[in-house]
């Protein structure tokens, strides 16, 4: 009898897993169970092209139904997991129907965090997560609509940058001193603020948010800790994003801050693995446990599980990087800056064009590269390769960025 | 709509037709071509729809942006003919163009 893999969550982790897993030759059937009713699609232009209207839905999905069909993958979608028997092998569907498996993949990805305080519940108030979220929220995104953005990470800013180009008049409040202030240094936090002034969007830092009132008509009323009410007919949400992990800790698979898992991608529990944004795991290069929320990872992940499936003892050992559009800037990160010690910058802020390089102890973490593709590409080098760098080549503009490569 | 052969490693060839406006990585993906991912969406962050482009249409295409040029050194086979698939737009001048997926680009 031949073998069923069974993934449960249709993102991008998903879909890599049900393709990578032909790839390496897996001949059982695959068969692949989402809660969201959609093939499996790219949540990166959520927030950037198809929020403006410019891309057609068909081109979000990461491959054609007929790409699945070829795989001989099936997918169950607008389905949800209810229970996992892993003693015998078994998930129970919310349809109840039954589903064995012979090696289970947990793809499940992470919900938006909520708005917890008084108002939350607003018809206003939107949250940015699925293709439902959008399209929830596309009949308010008009010119001259007052949006008020609450939490000024990339979800937030990309928003905003969208929202200003299409005449919106945009508001982000921001709970620490600068945007971005959980995942890079001050001074990538104050040239975005400044790109987003020079668009219009108003950006209220060290601002919390207490309540929201109802103003009638639609509209709602945003309480801050400075004594504001800022009135918006659209309120989005972008305060993080928390691991689907119920349904595993359910099933007696450990967590902590997402699925735990080794570095082939197990879970405590035997044929059991996962990947992608739910995933707590360890990398080898930082030598440290993390839980990342990016499509690299995604990708990553799906292709190390499909291998180890496979019986091929893969390990995951990858730089992570990834990727901000926002009006003409470019912001593409490689590595974790978390621990850096000392940060140096390369060219100016106000050309809109420079990049971060983020050390600790005199070697390089991560690269913030603004309009810096080659940046990107040398620090992207240098950190899989472990190569020494000296803080001298990496300021002086004299030297081509791809000569930091050989430092 | 335009033709546009894509050509892999193993010498698998195949002919798609491609409406014009669309570019050729999604062209790619959309036709099950293998070796050409697209991981990014098309936006010049990934290097995973690495194209070598035949000599004879090299001339035929927009130049390269810096994006596209420095994304192309992450890539193992880099060579005088690379592009990135995502960055080439279906036009009618592009009509019989010629591509061929890298070895080992998955």
């Amino acid at each position: 009898m031949s073998e069923t893999t069974v993934i449960i969550g249709g993102g991008q982790a998903g879909a890599q897993t049900v393709m990578s897993l032909r790839r390496e030759g897996f001949e059982g059937k695959i068969v692949l169970i989402a809660d969201e009713p959609e093939l499996p699609y790219q949540r990166p232009p959520l927030s950037k092209a198809y929020l403006a209207g410019e891309m057609a839905k068909d081109r979000l999905f990461i491959k054609p139904a007929a790409f699945y069909d070829k795989l001989d993958a099936e997918l169950l979608l607008g389905v949800a997991v209810e229970s996992i028997d892993t003693q015998v092998q078994q998930l129970t569907l919310k349809d109840g129907s039954i589903q064995s498996y012979d090696q289970l993949v947990f793809a499940t990805g992470g919900r938006v965090r909520r708005l917890s305080c008084s108002g939350a519940d607003h018809p206003a108030v939107h949250y940015l997560r699925t293709l439902t979220d959008v399209e929830a929220m596309q009949a308010r995104f008009t010119a001259g609509t007052r949006m008020a953005i609450v939490g000024g990470g990339y979800i937030g800013l990309e928003t905003a940058a969208i929202a200003a180009k299409d005449g919106l008049q945009v508001t982000v409040l921001e709970a620490q001193a600068t945007p971005l202030a959980r995942v890079a240094c001050p001074e990538v936090g104050e040239f975005f603020q400044t790109i987003h002034q020079q668009a219009g969007v108003s950006i209220h830092c060290d601002t919390l948010l207490e309540s929201i009132e109802d103003e009638g008509e639609g509209v709602a009323a945003l309480i801050t800790n400075t004594g504001e009410r800022i009135l918006a007919e659209l309120v989005v949400v972008g305060i993080g994003l928390l691991p689907n992990v119920e349904l595993a800790a359910s099933a007696g698979i450990a967590c902590d801050n997402g699925i735990t898992v080794d570095e082939y991608c197990r879970t405590s529990v035997a044929n059991i693995y996962a990947a992608g944004d739910c995933t707590n795991h360890p990398n080898p290069i930082y030598q440290r446990r993390m839980r990342l929320e990016s499509v690299h990872n995604a990708i990553e992940q799906g292709k190390t599980v499909a291998a180890n499936i496979c019986g091929k003892n893969t390990p995951y050992a990858q730089v992570p990087w990834f990727w901000s559009d926002q009006y003409d800037v470019k912001l593409q990160t490689v590595g974790i800056n978390m621990g850096y010690d000392q940060t140096v910058i390369r060219g100016q802020p106000d050309s809109r064009s420079f990049a971060v390089f983020y050390l600790q102890a005199g070697r390089l973490l991560a690269v913030d590269a603004i309009n810096r593709p080659a940046e990107f590409v040398a620090a992207k080098k240098i950190i899989t390769q472990g190569l020494e760098v000296s803080v001298d080549r990496l300021q002086d503009e004299a030297i081509n960025a791809k000569e930091l490569v050989e430092a | 709509m335009i033709k546009v052969t894509y050509i892999e490693d193993n010498g698998t060839s195949r002919d798609i037709d491609v409406e014009e406006g669309t570019n050729l990585m999604d062209a790619a993906v959309d036709n099950l071509v293998p070796g050409i991912d697209g991981d990014c969406g098309g936006v010049s962050a990934c290097a995973t729809c690495h194209v070598h482009v035949d000599a004879a249409w090299q001339d035929k295409l927009e130049p390269m942006n810096e994006t596209e040029d420095s994304m192309l050194d992450l890539t193992d086979s880099r060579d005088d003919s690379s592009r990135l698939a995502c960055q080439i737009t279906a036009a009618a001048a592009l009509d019989g163009l010629v591509l061929r997926t890298p070895t080992g680009q998955h």
